[in-house]
């Protein structure tokens, strides 16, 4: 035993002392992915993990005419962690393009440490945060994705005029993306004529909810929720529990089929909860049916429907992969051809085209939808209307989109809103 | 005692004795020549800088009795303080010269940590485990909701050293040697301390504290008084590791790291102070290439599985399995 340590210790020192980074062959393109493998999240790490290889067998894991090596590292939300292993695989493991990450805040550290290292390609995960791409944006980031205010688009006029909802309170995790999520909402439902009575934010991973549930006033017509992953399923347990009764409206991550497809989901508080977000579950396009099947036949064990992650980190490697075979695999010149195409090609995925701004923002189609229930008892999001073509700003004229100013727990306010 | 047991015994010359400590100091100095910069900066500077927290721990633990969890929470108020009072992006911070943020931010950190000293002065074993836990704890959550100083969720960005004679320390190899420095330092430190008075008697005061409070010995002075001087050590890490990082945000005091440092004592072993440093050796590699031995979901069974492993078979740590294999490779019966 003491013998297995002290060689494993040696071999690690070993090894590492002698190999210096960057050592990749001429036949060889090296990408690192980068998600949520640890905490909270993890669940929806795995299956962004599942996305990049779904994406990689597809292309039998050659691109340019070159192998492609994949390297995964793991975070856990945090900024520190998404740096320490964004570190390890740029320069210990010598990635060329790294993507990832998975989270908001991680995405605006990543997007800090790629201005440092012009000499890879970082190329989004599922990180939604606004001011990743918005403000200050690096040259050598690159989002496929869109962020968590377009995820919203079409949402807030829905739930006023369709469903009349018109005093709601929020309900979300008190981080960047969950601001972005909920500035998406407000900005269509404050304009339409709703009020937001009040904002309720809470620490990730949080797993007590009762002083929330006691908080909510009696006399809303829906709460807006805006968590993900465990917390999600915490909250709506709790306030099942507890005899709540108001209608939901679902952030993207809220009633994603990493919620949905947890055991024990009371399908008749659910079904009917109007959402929106970057993919429907049970879209009858046939791109998306195609996508699904090769999901499902992929990964058995997996998810009924990929989830949203799955679906970001597929996108993201299918274009990266797509640019290396039209560059032939160029990388030279600081990936100059790469960024190039990258930057000013409309991808075909399954979920509509997708092409970037000037700021490598993606603009993309955005699906409205509700919770129904299949014959088989799972619950899945079907489609009530396709947005095309979101554009960061919400379709809005740019500068009055940023002269809201970057998203906070105070910011936006329903009554500056309202014209 | 030994000399007038064996006259057979192998009399050791002091300067062989002293080589392996003088071939690891020269290995550690030239150590950077060697290596890429990843692996002098992200495994061999983040070993020393974590060590040193850690060792702030086994000061208090292993000759003072007292396990503290609020290191890695002293550390962290050391970064805050640093970032609240320095430069940080964003023009979150103050921006006082480093010659007024530094000393003040390691002045507030060293005061907090004699606090939680004071706070846990009274409790022994378990008691005091589970009240610094609290304090820790308390720190991060109110870290994290406090935007109107702590800056919540986001925390700072853009924390760098300063330029002294016009060096970037935070470039790889001025980076680890100044941790190296800080780490020597802290070594020196605790290693003299254990053998001064002032060590001798929190030692004392560990093995039995009313017999030294009926000597006359103030016990609750000399227990603030460890923490404070562990506190000093947390805080010259914690410094490090927000430079490290660029950033501290509430992450960093978190539950995780807060417990990561115990790992990293617990595993080096608390009855030497070159015990930490290679408790965070272990420990840094293991975080780091765990993920490449098994699968990406399975990594941290790794982690875990060693740290169990470990604590099983050498309550010691690191340092218990060489001292019991010590004495069966080499002649002398000299204790080490």
């Amino acid at each position: 035993m003491m013998k297995f340590r002290t060689t494993l210790l040696s071999l690690a020192l070993g090894a590492g002392l002698g190999w210096s980074a960057a050592q990749a062959q001429d036949d060889t393109i090296r990408i690192g992915a980068l998600a949520t493998l640890e905490g909270a999240f993890a669940v929806l790490g795995e299956d962004s993990m599942r996305g990049v290889e779904l994406a990689l067998r597809q292309h039998d894991y050659m691109a340019g005419g070159k192998k492609i090596e994949l390297i995964k590292a793991s975070s856990n939300a945090s900024p520190d962690s998404a740096i320490q292993a964004a570190r390890k695989l740029v320069e210990q493991d010598g990635v060329d393009i790294l993507i990832g990450p998975l989270s908001g805040s991680e995405g605006l550290a990543v997007k800090d440490y790629a201005k440092d290292h012009p000499g890879v390609t970082f190329v989004n995960g599922t990180s939604a945060a606004q001011d990743t791409t918005l403000r200050d944006p690096a040259p050598n980031f690159f989002r496929f994705t869109t962020d968590g205010a377009q995820w919203q688009a079409g949402l807030g006029t829905y739930a006023f005029e369709e469903k009349g909802y018109e005093r709601v309170i929020t309900i979300a995790e008190d981080y960047s993306f969950p601001y972005t999520q909920v500035l998406g909402f407000m900005l269509e439902f404050c304009q339409a004529g709703g009020e937001v009575l009040d904002k309720f934010w809470v620490p990730i991973g949080n797993k007590d909810y009762s002083s929330i549930v006691a908080s909510i006033p009696f006399d809303v017509d829906a709460i807006y929720v805006a968590l993900g992953g465990a917390d999600a399923v915490n909250f709506l347990s709790q306030y099942q529990q507890a005899g709540g009764f108001a209608p939901m409206i679902a952030g993207s991550i809220t009633v994603d089929q990493t919620v949905l497809s947890t055991k024990g989901q009371r399908a008749n508080y659910i079904v009917g909860t109007p959402s929106a977000g970057p993919i429907a579950d049970s879209w009858d396009d046939p791109e998306w049916q195609a996508y699904v099947a090769a999901y499902k036949a992929a990964f058995p064990d997996a998810f009924p429907s990929p989830s949203l992650f799955n679906h970001g980190y597929y996108v993201s490697t299918l274009a990266v992969l797509e640019s290396l075979d039209a560059v032939g695999g160029d990388l030279s010149d600081n990936h100059a051809a790469l960024r190039e195409h990258m930057a000013t090609t409309t991808f075909e995925t399954p979920t509509g085209p997708v092409r970037l701004d000037e700021n490598r923002q993606a603009v993309a189609d955005i699906f409205l939808t509700e919770v129904a229930e299949a014959e088989d008892g799972t619950l899945h999001n079907r489609v009530v209307k396709v947005i095309p073509q979101v554009d960061q700003a919400l379709n809005l004229p740019r500068d009055e989109f940023l002269a809201l100013g970057p998203v906070s727990r105070d910011n936006p306010d329903c009554a500056g809103l309202r014209r | 005692m030994s000399a007038a047991l064996s006259s057979t015994r192998l009399e050791v010359p002091g300067w062989i004795r002293r080589l392996p400590w003088l071939a690891l100091l020269a290995l550690l100095l030239v150590y950077p020549l060697l290596a890429t910069p990843f692996w002098t900066v992200q495994i061999g500077a983040q070993t020393l800088f974590m060590g040193v927290i850690a060792l702030s721990l086994m000061f208090l633990a292993g000759y003072g009795g007292m396990v503290s969890l609020a290191q890695m929470t002293v550390a962290g108020v050391a970064g805050y303080m640093s970032a609240i009072f320095g430069v940080a992006s964003a023009d979150l911070g103050l921006g006082w010269p480093w010659w007024l943020s530094l000393p003040l931010s390691l002045l507030i950190a060293v005061a907090f940590a004699a606090l939680v000293g004071w706070i846990s002065s009274r409790t022994e074993g378990i008691h005091t485990i589970m009240i610094t836990l609290a304090i820790a704890v308390a720190f991060f959550y109110f870290a994290r909701q406090n935007y109107a100083i702590f800056n919540g969720f986001n925390g700072f960005a853009g924390l760098e050293p300063p330029a002294l004679f016009g060096v970037d320390w935070r470039a790889p190899l001025p980076f680890y040697y100044l941790s190296l420095g800080v780490a020597a330092f802290g070594y020196g430190l605790v290693w003299y301390l254990s053998r001064a008075t002032f060590g001798l008697g929190i030692q004392a005061i560990r093995d039995n504290p009313r017999r030294m409070r009926a000597l006359g010995f103030n016990v609750t002075l000399h227990r603030v008084m460890a923490h404070a001087t562990a506190g000093l050590l947390a805080a010259l890490g914690g410094l490090l590791l927000v430079w490290f990082n660029g950033r501290i945000s509430p992450g960093t005091v978190g539950v995780d790291p807060v417990i990561n440092i115990l790992v990293i004592a617990v595993l080096g072993g608390l009855l030497h102070p070159i015990g930490p440093f290679l408790g965070a050796l272990l420990f840094v590699l293991l975080q780091n290439f765990a993920i490449d031995l098994v699968a990406p979901e399975r990594f941290r069974l790794v982690i875990g599985g060693v740290f169990l492993l470990i604590v099983l078979c050498s309550p010691d740590g690191i340092i218990g399995l060489w001292r019991h294999y010590r004495h069966r490779l080499l002649p002398s019966r000299r204790e080490w």
